[in-house]
């Protein structure tokens, strides 16, 4: 097809050849003739414009020479001269030549650089570098795309005249959103009210958040026509660089302040209102809706591309939703309960080979189940990392110098349990930088070094994880702590208590010793919430510290909740499980002992008085128990309580099932599991049922 | 049925390749040999979008931009001026009179597919 093309361009081109000799002719004899100047520059300007489209680049080049000196002409910059014409003829006749010498002739090129430059010395010197040859061909294809992904946070603001120019803005988003991942939010704070709107002008702008590899010439282009009456702002808002396990955004007041939406003043002052601060900027009319709304969008968009691209960093293999492996864990769960009762029937009937099946089976299953487990781990640094940016924040703001050190980043947990384990450490690592480390001064007058540390570290034990919390500050004040506890009614005056017995008093509802409430550790939202937080994931925490020395906060966290492996036991007619990871011993508990304890219900343990629960009496399960009942014993936050339970049925897989709505506030217990014979079992909620016996016992007395 | 896209030169190679690219793509096609008859044209015919080359006999690419203005007809339709001037000056005169974009000759068919996209939408 391009040959057909060539071939009309010859065709024009001779035929524009001829126009131009008349033309010269005429014009030498009437010098002054803009018309004919006019036609002249026409002439040259087609044969250089089509000849550059159709590859006769030396055409064209050879011709803008001449054409540029008529453009002169034309703008009275220069006479036509005899010796203008003379040179013009000669350059006509060489671009004849080139014509020619297409078809297979040849063409001298000393000849043409001859005639370029006399035509030059006809040219006001100044004009003589500016003319260079325009119709080289420019680079075309595509440039060669970054790989890297990166975030632009784009403000288009077109002039309200934008339609007149027949631009339509939605065309421009549209081509914006081919670039890739794309968010827009239209602006129509400008919008003026029906009866004086004009219905030929755009009162809306665009805030796009736009996440592409193709650079920022690319989203120039598409731009290209309006760009230079319209507002263009395009800011890099996340470069695409390595995450350091650091997946969050900033927040909404800084977004807006950084695009000018609001000042700092203006946020302090309305951060000092602690409601919702997108909703109190509109309240107060600092910011309009539709801006919120954008900074929003940013804020969720920069988050997701951070997080899809820190589970590519983290995981150096394949992506799935975090769904579709909750989805593999819960048939996981199923398999689990439908392998028990497979074992059980096959036990019932003792055939030898459905017995080997069962056995393949149960096998395969406990490693499938790990397996699947093992999937939604994560490595715990990655909530760590978070914390270090933290600390670093906070010390700052206080004024101290603090030094945040971990171990154990790699210790693994499921991912479920990580996410909801970062509101308790955070609110633990505040409480240690605000009430624990002291000021650089007072730790110098104590003799210690002014820099203070928190040091966060996480190990395996067993099928849980220990992370512990140290810093190394002013300690807890036990006297304080002790007094607040009597006052509050906690504890009676006189009671001895150890250590961690009166620390333990600050997971109490409403328990605070500071005596001012600081900006970093929370408006009265004491430690009783984290501690219900770590008790919602079946975890246990624990407290020690010494005056002057620091404190180290431990807490204990099942490595996973779907699964556990539990302790099943009986009552009357009633399976019940309990948490293997709680349970420490089971012993007897005979007619006689309980007699001998006279209804206080304690026993006696190898000469160690352990308090215990009697279970169908709690339970108010109907029917005698058995004359040796069972007491297992369990230990949470270092105190041994048993619960007396009828039968000890052994260890048990259990796939925990929550419990359905109307039963999801029932204190004591944690969820239910399907048994292999269909019934259901109860999960014991074993801190909430100890907390809930002390509770009693108070009440009691 | 395409878009009717109207392309306005004098050079006619320049006006088939532009014409052959543009059908190619499924569009509609009239042309004009200059701004004159350009204008008569839009007079008669309804356009989606006007391709015109600035340097024409009888009308200029500018004068044919302003006076397709002036037709309700062509009031927001996307007109793309076809240059080979390498100054900002006449695509800024372009722009004033009305302009939608331009496209710097030479160029190859799929850029000037890529630009008509881009104004068509």
């Amino acid at each position: 097809m391009k040959e057909q093309f060539r071939e009309t361009f010859k065709e024009e081109a001779y035929e524009l050849l001829t126009e131009l000799e008349s033309s010269l002719l005429e014009l030498e004899e009437t010098p002054d003739d803009m018309d004919i100047i006019g036609r002249v520059f026409r002439a040259m300007h087609t044969i250089k414009g089509s000849g550059a489209m159709f590859g006769f680049d030396d055409i064209a080049s050879f011709t803008h020479e001449v054409e540029t000196v008529f453009d002169m002409v034309r703008n009275g910059l220069i006479t036509v001269s005899p010796e203008l014409i003379r040179h013009t003829l000669a350059a006509r006749d060489r671009i004849k030549a080139l014509l020619d010498a297409a078809d297979g002739g040849e063409a001298d090129p000393s000849e043409g650089e001859r005639i370029v430059a006399a035509l030059r010395r006809l040219l006001p010197t100044k004009t003589e570098e500016a003319s260079q040859p325009a119709a080289v061909a420019r680079p075309s294809g595509p440039e060669t795309s970054i790989a890297k992904k990166v975030t632009y946070r784009i403000r288009f603001k077109p002039a309200t005249g934008i339609f007149l120019n027949g631009t339509n803005p939605l065309a421009l988003l549209n081509e914006l959103r081919g670039l890739g991942d794309c968010r827009v939010v239209a602006q129509i704070c400008d919008l003026p009210p029906l009866a004086e709107m004009e219905s030929e002008l755009c009162y809306v702008y665009w805030d796009i958040i736009l996440t592409t590899s193709g650079g920022v010439d690319a989203i120039r282009d598409v731009f290209i026509f309006v760009e230079d009456d319209c507002e263009l702002r395009i800011e890099i808002i996340d470069d695409g660089g390595r995450l350091d396990n650091e997946a969050d955004y900033k927040k909404l007041g800084d977004i807006l302040v950084e695009r000018g939406d609001l000042s700092p003043e203006e946020m302090k002052r309305v951060l000092s209102e602690q409601k919702r601060f997108g909703e109190l900027l509109v309240e107060k009319g600092v910011v309009g809706a539709d801006k919120i709304q954008s900074a929003l969008m940013e804020q969720q968009h920069v988050r997701e591309i951070r997080q899809d691209r820190q589970s590519q960093d983290t995981v150096a293999s394949i992506r799935v939703p975090a769904d579709k492996l909750d989805i593999l864990v819960n048939l996981v769960g199923e398999m689990v309960t439908v392998q028990a009762r497979l074992s059980q029937i096959a036990a019932i009937n003792m055939e030898a080979d459905l017995l080997s099946v069962a056995e393949e089976v149960e096998r395969l299953t406990s490693e499938l189940r790990d397996n699947a487990l093992g999937i939604r781990m994560l490595p715990i640094g990655t909530t760590f990392s978070k914390f270090k940016r933290l600390v670093h924040d906070l010390s700052r703001e206080l004024g101290k110098e603090i030094e945040m050190t971990t171990d154990g980043a790699e210790t693994e947990l499921d991912k479920n349990i990580l996410e909801k384990l970062n509101d308790p450490l955070v609110h633990l690592i505040r409480n240690c930088i605000d009430h624990g480390i002291e000021m650089p001064e007072a730790r110098m007058a104590a003799g210690k070094p002014g820099k203070g540390t928190v040091h966060l570290a996480a190990v395996h034990s067993g099928d849980s994880v220990l992370i512990s919390i140290t810093d190394n500050g002013a300690g807890l004040d036990r006297e304080a702590i002790r007094a607040k506890g009597v006052e509050k009614g906690l504890i009676s005056a006189g009671a001895e208590l150890s250590d961690r017995e009166i620390f333990a008093q600050i997971f109490a509802p409403g328990f605070s010793t500071a005596k001012k409430v600081t900006s970093v550790s929370g408006r009265g939202v004491g430690m009783d919430v984290v501690k219900r937080a770590i008790d919602a994931l079946r975890g246990t925490i624990d407290l020690s510290s010494q005056v002057g020395k620091g404190t180290t906060v431990t807490i204990k966290i099942p490595l996973t909740l779907a699964i556990i492996e539990s302790l099943l036991v009986k009552i009357g007619d009633d399976c019940f499980v309990m948490p293997l990871s709680l349970v420490n011993e089971c012993v007897e508990l005979t007619r006689e002992d309980v007699e001998k304890s006279h209804g206080r219900n304690i026993a006696n343990v190898r000469g160690g008085l352990v308090p215990y629960i009697p279970l169908r009496e709690r339970f108010k399960i109907a029917g005698e128990p058995p004359p040796i009942e069972q007491i297992v014993i369990t230990r949470i936050n270092n105190k041994q309580v048993g619960f007396v339970v009828d039968h000890v049925i052994g260890e048990h897989q259990t796939v925990i099932k929550s419990l359905g709505r109307a039963y999801r506030n029932t204190r004591g217990l944690s969820g239910a599991t399907i048994l292999g014979n269909g019934s259901v079992a109860l999960i014991l909620d074993i801190p909430q049922l100890v907390d809930a016996a002390e509770k009693d016992e108070l009440y009691q007395c | 049925m395409g878009k009717m896209i109207m392309t306005a030169d004098d050079s006619a190679s320049v006006r088939q390749m532009v014409g052959f690219t543009l059908k190619g793509a499924g569009y509609e096609v009239v042309e004009a040999i200059d701004g004159k008859d350009a204008l008569m044209k839009l007079g008669k015919q309804k356009v989606d979008m006007l391709i015109t080359d600035l340097n024409m006999p009888n009308l200029d690419g500018i004068g044919l931009i302003k006076g397709a203005r002036s037709l309700p007809a062509c009031k927001f339709i996307p007109i793309v001026m076809l240059t080979t001037e390498s100054q900002d000056s006449k695509k800024q005169e372009g722009k004033t009179a009305g302009a939608t974009g331009w496209i710097v000759k030479p160029f190859k068919p799929e850029q000037l597919l890529a630009v008509v996209k881009k104004v068509l939408g």
